[in-house]
C-alpha cells in the first residue's frame, strides 16, 4: 500500500484529523441545509404571490445567487462586511450565512416550482370540502409538494455538502484542506500520497452523500405506492 | 514563490478573487478610521496574537501528523509569540487571501512565505526580510552551466509555463531556446532524460531537485532580481511594524534564522545554501557591502 500513500493516513493522528475535518464540513452543511429548508419553504410560498414587488425581490435574490460564484459570496460576507461595516464575523458564521443564502434561494425556487405544479383542481376540491387555507396547505398541498421536490432537494443538499470545501478560502480547515496538509507534509517521504489521501476523501464524501440519496430513494418509493 | 508553483490554478482563482476584491475593495473602507489593526499593546492586552501562515507549504508552513504547525515561517512565528509574551492563534491562509486578511485586520501578522513586491507594498506594510528568493539553474554535473552566457545556440533550457523563470528568460535572454512544460513532474523527467541542458526555476525548487537527484548541480544558484520574503502587517500599523523590525534586528545577533534554517530547511536544501537563502537581522548581503563601500 506504500505506493498508494494510504500509510500516511495512519501517521500520528492524521486519520483523526481527517475525520475532524469531515465533521466541520458535515456540521456546516447540516446547519445550512436546515436553515435553507425552513426559510426556503417560506420563500417558495411567497414566490407564488402575485405581488410584483415581492416577485422582483425574490427573482433578484435567486439570480444573484446563481450568477455569483460561492467563493465570491464567501469573500464578500467574510471580508466585505469587515471593510464596510466593521463587523467581525466568525469564519463559520460567514460560511453558514453564505450557504443558507444560497440554499434558501435554490430551495425557494424548488418549492415554488413544485407548488405551481399542483393542479388548481386540488385547491378547489379541498375548498369545496370546507377546508380553511391552513388545513388546505398543511394536508393537501404541502405533502404533494414535498414529494415532487424531494429528488431535486437531495441534489441540492449533496451539492452543498461538496461545495463546503470552498470555506478553506476563509481560513476554515475542513476535510479537503486537511487532506492537502497531509499530502504536503509528506511530499518528500511519500510523493504519491495524493492518490491515497484524495481517494480516501472521495470515499468519505461518498459515505456522507450516499445515505442521503438512499433515504430519498426510499421515501420516493414508499410514497409512490400511496 | 509558492505562488509561482501553482500558477495556472492560481490564475483562475485570482480572477475570481479579483472579482470579489472589486466588490469589497472599491467600497471605501469605512473601517479605516477606527483602525482595523491592533497595536502591540492591544495584542499583549488580549493575550494572543493572530498569525496567518500556510498550512500546506512544506517546509515553510505546514501541519505535521500531530496537527501542529511547523516549518521555517512557523519557527519564527513561535519566537514572535514568545517575545510578545502571548499565545499564538494560527490562521491557515492561502496565497490569494493574504492581503485581504491583513486589510481587514483578521490577522495581525502574515508569515506565509510572502515575497516582497512593489504592488504588494502598496497594500500592506512589510517588515525587514528574513529570507531570499531568486531564480536558479540546475544542470547535469558533467556539463555544468554556471552562467547564462555559456548556453550555446544549439542548447535548450527547460522552464515551466507561467513561472517567473519563463518570464525572466523571455524578457532578458530572448536568444536562449526554451523547452516549456506545464507540470513539475514532466519538467523533472525531461531533465533527467537529457532532453535539455538545464532547468531554470525558483532556486528553492532547483536546489531541492539537485539534492534529491544525484548527478545534478545548481550551477547558477541566484539569478535575476533577488526578491525577499518578509513578515507583513496591516498598512499603517507602525506599532507592530517597528516591534517586528526591532525583533528581527535583535534576532540577528543570536543568528536566529540560521538556527531556524538548520531546524526546518536543512533536510530539504542542505547546508550549502544556508547563506544563499537566509537573511539574518534583516540585512541582505549585497546591500551590506554597498553600505560599507559608501
Amino acid at each position: 500500500m506504500q505506493s498508494l500513500g494510504i500509510d500516511v493516513l495512519f501517521k500520528g493522528i492524521n486519520f483523526q484529523r481527517l475525520l475532524g475535518g469531515l465533521w466541520v464540513a458535515v456540521r456546516l452543511s447540516l446547519i445550512s441545509v436546515s436553515i435553507s429548508i425552513v426559510l426556503g419553504t417560506g420563500m417558495g410560498m411567497l414566490m407564488t404571490s402575485k405581488n410584483r414587488l415581492l416577485q422582483f425581490f425574490f427573482r433578484l435574490w435567486l439570480e444573484t445567487v446563481r450568477i455569483m460564484p460561492q467563493m465570491v459570496l464567501l469573500f464578500v460576507v467574510y471580508f466585505g462586511t469587515t471593510r464596510v461595516f466593521g463587523w467581525n464575523l466568525e469564519a463559520e458564521a460567514a460560511a453558514i450565512i453564505v450557504f443558507s443564502f444560497w440554499g434558501t434561494a435554490e430551495m425557494g425556487d424548488l418549492v415554488r416550482g413544485a407548488l405551481i405544479s399542483i393542479p388548481v383542481i386540488q385547491y378547489e376540491s379541498a375548498r369545496a370540502l370546507g377546508m380553511d387555507e391552513k388545513t388546505l396547505y398543511l394536508y393537501v398541498i404541502l405533502p404533494q409538494t414535498i414529494r415532487r421536490m424531494l429528488p431535486l432537494s437531495i441534489n441540492l443538499i449533496t451539492r452543498m455538502i461538496k461545495t463546503t470545501s470552498l470555506v478553506m478560502m476563509i481560513g476554515i480547515v475542513e476535510v479537503l484542506k486537511v487532506a492537502q496538509q497531509i499530502i504536503e507534509a509528506n511530499r518528500k517521504s511519500s510523493p504519491n500520497a495524493a492518490f491515497g489521501v484524495f481517494g480516501t476523501v472521495f470515499l468519505l464524501y461518498f459515505l456522507i452523500c450516499w445515505p442521503v440519496s438512499r433515504l430519498a430513494a426510499r421515501l420516493e418509493k414508499r410514497w409512490a405506492g400511496d | 514563490m509558492s505562488g509561482i508553483r501553482k500558477n495556472r490554478i492560481a490564475k483562475s482563482a485570482a480572477a475570481l478573487i479579483g472579482a470579489a476584491a472589486l466588490l469589497t475593495g472599491t467600497i471605501p473602507a469605512l473601517a479605516d478610521e477606527n483602525a482595523v489593526y491592533r497595536t502591540v499593546e492591544e495584542i499583549q492586552e488580549s493575550g494572543s496574537v493572530r498569525i496567518g501562515v500556510f498550512s500546506d507549504k512544506s517546509p515553510f508552513g505546514y501541519v505535521d501528523e500531530y496537527g501542529e504547525y511547523q516549518g521555517y515561517d512557523v519557527y519564527f512565528a513561535r519566537r514572535i509569540g514568545e517575545d510578545l509574551g502571548v499565545e499564538i492563534e494560527y490562521v491557515s491562509t492561502e496565497a490569494a487571501n493574504r492581503i485581504e486578511y491583513l486589510q481587514t485586520g483578521k490577522v495581525d501578522i502574515i508569515l506565509a512565505n510572502f515575497t516582497v513586491t512593489e504592488e504588494r507594498a502598496e497594500e500592506v506594510d512589510f517588515a525587514l526580510p528574513y529570507m531570499n528568493v531568486a531564480l536558479g539553474v540546475v544542470s547535469p554535473e558533467d556539463a555544468v552551466i554556471e552562467s547564462l552566457d555559456e548556453i550555446g545556440e544549439d542548447q535548450q533550457v527547460i522552464v515551466i509555463s507561467g513561472t517567473t523563470a519563463e518570464t525572466y528568460l523571455e524578457k532578458n535572454n530572448p536568444e536562449i531556446r526554451l523547452q516549456k512544460y506545464d507540470a513539475y513532474a514532466e519538467a523533472k523527467t525531461a531533465l533527467e532524460n537529457g532532453n535539455a541542458d538545464a532547468w531554470a526555476n525558483d532556486n528553492t525548487e532547483v536546489i531541492a531537485f539537485a539534492i534529491e537527484n544525484e548527478g545534478f548541480v545548481v550551477g547558477i544558484p541566484s539569478l535575476g532580481s533577488a526578491d525577499t520574503i518578509a513578515p507583513a502587517v496591516t498598512k499603517g500599523n507602525e506599532s507592530l511594524l517597528n516591534w517586528l523590525n526591532e525583533e528581527i534586528k535583535a534576532l540577528g545577533e543570536e543568528a536566529f534564522f540560521h538556527q531556524d534554517y538548520e531546524e526546518t530547511l536543512l533536510s530539504t536544501y542542505g547546508a550549502d545554501y544556508e547563506d544563499t537563502l537566509v537573511v539574518e537581522g534583516g540585512v541582505i548581503a549585497g546591500e551590506e557591502e554597498a553600505e560599507t563601500e559608501a
